[in-house]
């Protein structure tokens, strides 16, 4: 991958396949590729005939005007939309079509550009039940040996903390999230994807609708994420500024179709994205 | 004290126990609604299901005799054994998480996504096809129920009662007992929905099935899960009924009863449920009690429909519901 690693002018990892990026992290192998991917909802084609990959350790954007197709692919990947045509390889293999919990246990977590959270519950317990995967207990365990599950519950517990401590979310914790500022709802929803400790995290518009401070929060938070725990990052953003500060390298859509792919630098001097932005740029 | 009051207590500790029934019976409702906003129609037939093939497995009734007299000509009836109640209770409990799992993959899986309307209907059918079902398995005469539940007047409630007031209190302990089994299954699933991986799955999935998902939650899972749980108080609504009564058709009818009970508590809210069965118990007994000789009696078959519909009209959102305000 040595032409890789000069695109992006970072060293050659020691490892031999991705690189280190000019502030020290590595970016390493392949983990999750798509390949020749189209998907169709009646007579509209969401996503026409769309590959890329994405390397463990990365922060890989997706951008592109509205109706690009950006949510529809983290869809595709998260097993909530089953394309057409094309085939996702995880991990060097291919991956048969599965169900969004099939995904979600394989490690890849996601959130939602409109939000969902259980609206009936605290803020605790939405990030609680986003370890429902590692949780190990079955029924009859539980019904025999209540004290090892009330030791896997403390565990579990504690994990939680932790994350609510590195979302700086300690006061909302007891909140019904029904009741948070929408802002803080994403954060939150951020805080429920990060329980499952997933190898494999996407974004879909995280900042979407947050002021400034908010938007500077986040894009700490996610930077933060991807440093401390290795986390693979997919982000969908629609906003130039913030993807050109976050990621490591962008795939760019417009009308379905992949118009782009690089380095922030690349991507955003290549007449055709500027072509495609032009006229939403006030968006 | 007078005397009528001990009547009037009387009738409402009558009235509550029986009310702890329609609380279960709700309940049945309510858990199906919740995770998959389906209003299950068939809950009170389960209960007849229910009932009829722990009938059948205690008494060693051969299933489908009928059917399989009327082809091959034989005159089978009865294997001529006698199953232990706990054992009946156990296998009739199997059938029934063999009849949610059945549901899920032949009806609920192919109407994902449907209008609720469109599930609804899906029940009535579900509900017509079961009853006569259980017919075509067990036979459609009147059965007696007997799993050595305590019949008859508690004697010690009534000396009791009697030693402290100078009035002893009517109660039958078959009432007694099903609200006893009734507070511990509410209890029981109470704890399994707070504090089981299981119940927490339940409770993602009632509360936003996008999110559930991508937390890594199996709807089909939830679904035969919660069916089999709504099969197993059927079976519990079905024996303390049955044992009462009898086990016959109108047995399917206590689900009429439990309507008034979601009316009034919400179709959501378990506490709703809970508390909503107690007053419409207590409620309809006392009206009876004391209004119904005034207007001709038999008020129990209207009464709580009309209690139901004052408070819609003025909670539409039940009990324990939040206030829906509309925005414009
Ligand atoms: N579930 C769906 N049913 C029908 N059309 C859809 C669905 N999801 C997305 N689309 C269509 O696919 C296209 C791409 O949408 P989307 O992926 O949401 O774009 P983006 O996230 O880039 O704004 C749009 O035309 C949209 O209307
Ligand atoms: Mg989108």
């Amino acid at each position: 991958m040595t032409s890789e690693a000069i695109t992006h002018g970072g060293a050659m990892n020691p490892e031999g396949d991705g690189w280190v990026t000019p502030d020290g992290r590595h970016i390493g192998p392949v983990v999750l590729e798509v390949k020749n991917i189209t998907l169709r909802f009646g007579g509209v084609t969401a996503i026409k005939d769309i590959s890329f990959d994405i390397r463990e350790g990365e922060i890989r954007a997706i951008i592109g005007p509205n109706g690009a197709g950006k949510s529809s692919m983290l869809n595709v990947i998260s097993g909530f939309y089953h394309p057409q045509e094309g085939e996702i390889w995880f991990r060097g293999q291919k991956r048969p079509p599965m169900k969004p919990f099939q995904v979600a246990r394989q490690g890849i977590a996601r959130t939602f550009q409109n939000i969902a959270l259980f609206k009936g519950m605290s803020v605790l317990d939405n990030i609680m039940t986003g370890r429902i995967t590692l949780m190990r207990s079955n029924m009859v365990d539980e019904a025999i040996w209540w004290g090892r599950a009330e030791r896997e519950e403390l565990a579990h517990r504690e994990a939680v903390e932790k994350i609510i401590d590195f979302l700086e979310i300690q006061h909302i914790r007891r909140t019904p999230v029904s009741r948070l500022p929408y802002g803080l709802q994403k954060r939150v929803e951020l805080a429920r994807a990060l329980a499952a400790e997933p190898k494999l995290l996407l974004l879909d518009e995280p900042m979407a609708g947050m002021n400034v401070e908010e938007k500077e929060d986040m894009s700490r938070f996610i930077l933060d994420v991807n440093d401390e725990f290795g986390t693979t990052i997919v982000l969908i953003e629609h906003d130039m500024g913030v993807v050109m500060d976050l990621s490591d390298r962008v795939v760019v859509m417009d009308y379905g179709k992949k118009i782009g792919d690089g380095p922030p630098d690349e991507v955003r001097n290549d007449p055709q994205v500027i072509a495609a932005y032009l006229g939403v740029s006030h968006e | 004290m007078p005397e009528q009051f001990y009547f009037a207590l009387e009738v409402a500790l009558n009235g509550l126990l029986t009310g702890v029934m329609y609380s279960l019976v709700a309940l049945g409702f309510v858990l199906i609604y919740k995770s998959s906003e389906i209003f299950n129609y068939a809950q009170g037939v389960m209960a007849l299901f229910a009932a009829l093939t722990l009938v059948g497995l205690q008494t060693g009734q051969v299933p489908f005799a009928e059917l399989i007299n009327a082809i091959f000509g034989t005159h089978l009836s009865h294997f001529g054994w006698q199953l232990p109640p706990l054992v009946a209770i156990v296998l009739t409990a199997a059938v029934m998480v063999l009849f949610a799992f059945l549901v899920e993959r032949l009806i609920l899986r192919h109407l994902v996504g449907q209008e609720p309307i469109i599930l609804f209907m899906a029940t009535i059918g579900l509900a017509y096809f079961l009853e006569g079902f259980g017919d075509l398995m067990w036979g459609s005469e009147i059965k007696k129920l007997d799993i050595g539940l305590p019949q008859g007047i508690s004697e010690t409630v009534e000396s009791l009662t009697g030693k402290w007031f100078g009035y002893g209190l009517f109660i039958d302990k078959l009432d007694i007992a099903a609200a006893v089994v009734a507070g511990i299954l509410v209890t029981v699933l109470t704890l399994f929905s707070q504090y089981t991986k299981q119940g927490r799955a339940l409770r993602a999935v009632a509360d936003d099935h996008q999110a559930a998902l991508s937390v890594g939650i199996s709807l089909r899972f939830i679904w035969v899960l919660v069916w089999s749980i709504a099969g197993f108080i059927a079976l519990v609504a079905g024996v303390m009924w049955g044992a009462k009564s009898g086990v016959q058709f109108s047995l399917s009818l206590i689900a009429l009863k439990a309507l008034p009970v979601l009316m009034l508590g919400g179709f959501t809210s378990i506490p709703g449920a809970i508390v909503g069965g107690l007053i419409i118990g207590v409620g309809e007994k006392l009206f009876e009690f004391w209004v119904g000789p005034l207007i001709g009696g038999a008020t129990e078959n209207w009464f709580a429909y009309v209690l139901a519909l004052i408070f819609l009209v003025f909670r539409p959102q039940g009990l324990f519901g939040e206030k829906i305000i509309e925005r414009v």
